[in-house]
């Protein structure tokens, strides 16, 4: 027989849940891991495995489809020439919400102001959405743009 | 009118009557209600006319936000520009000291009052790169000179804040 003391098996269970949580991500991601990451973390997944009592059913992972993720393409967060705004006002702007260095945001405001539009971030929607607040807020012309 | 950063403000002296009373309009000619086309520019759909569900969600959430934060910086504007109601001869120079703490509301503010005088007077971009046009002779002239005299303001206060 093989029982293990119940402290080990409290012990051994919240890892076991940690672990499974893990893997579920794993399994949503849309990037595969580095192989650092995903070689400890199957590794450790096998330790549990053969360490765990034999009462302990085995991990059910959760394989969950990519359906969702895949109809939440990314978006453009698109700004547009707006010829009142100044253009030192707009490379601020840029630089404040973005975090862009100055020739960067400068260069996005150049094209703006050339030609029109710039996407100045690509993205799931949510973030998005936040950009596009933040430039309003800002009073500048920003839209979104769901990437076909 | 002259401009310059002392410590911590920025201060406009010699200011002329003519040139006080347009700084008073800020608050005012920042208010975009009762003209469509600034309201229309003030708070702009996030999107090119896609979403309506999202758009709707944005005039029911972000605009009330985005009116706040915008009404917060004009009434700071506002509070600043109290300084001009002095007892001072009405037809004397003047002088505003701005906290540079609140540039960044001066900003939203001649921002907004820019952008609802060119949305009510429908300004083509040509007229608005044309700063050498001839003196004021019309009411579309003051306020073509008003959007570029608050362009000039922003200028200089980017430029002060971007050097502190």
């Amino acid at each position: 027989m093989r029982h293990q003391p119940v402290a080990l098996w409290i012990w051994i269970f919240p890892r076991f849940e940690v672990r499974a949580a893990y893997v579920s991500i794993f399994y949503m991601s849309v990037e595969p891991l580095a192989a650092e990451v995903a070689v400890p973390l199957i590794l450790g997944i096998v330790r549990l495995k053969s360490v765990a009592p034999s009462t302990v059913d085995a991990p059910t992972v959760e394989k969950e489809t990519r359906a969702e993720d895949a109809l939440d393409l990314p978006w453009h967060v698109v700004v547009h020439n707006d010829p009142v705004n100044l253009m030192s006002y707009v490379t601020m702007v840029f630089q404040r919400v973005f975090g862009y260095p100055r020739d960067k945001a400068e260069r996005h405001m150049l094209e703006v102001h050339q030609k029109g539009r710039s996407i100045l971030w690509s993205g799931m929607r949510e973030p998005a959405e936040l950009y596009v607040q933040q430039l309003h807020g800002y009073l500048l012309l920003a839209t979104l743009e769901k990437i076909c | 009118m002259e401009i310059r950063r002392r410590r911590n403000q920025i201060e406009i002296s010699e200011l002329d009557p003519f040139l006080a009373e347009l700084l008073r309009q800020i608050p005012a000619c920042a208010n975009p209600e009762g003209a469509p086309a600034a309201e229309e520019r003030i708070f702009s759909l996030p999107t090119n006319g896609g979403e309506p569900e999202l758009c709707a969600e944005w005039k029911m959430y972000v605009e009330p936000e985005l009116r706040r934060l915008f009404q917060t910086a004009t009434q700071t504007v506002g509070a600043d520009l109290e300084q001009l109601n002095g007892n001072e001869k009405s037809l004397g120079n003047r002088t505003l000291r701005i906290p540079t703490k609140h540039a960044d509301a001066w900003l939203s503010a001649l921002n907004q009052a820019r952008l609802v005088i060119a949305a009510k007077n429908n300004f083509t971009e040509l007229e608005l790169s044309d700063h050498l046009r001839s003196p004021i002779g019309s009411r579309r002239d003051l306020s073509l000179f008003q959007v570029n005299f608050y362009g000039f303001l922003q200028e200089f206060i980017l430029r002060e804040m971007e050097s502190s």
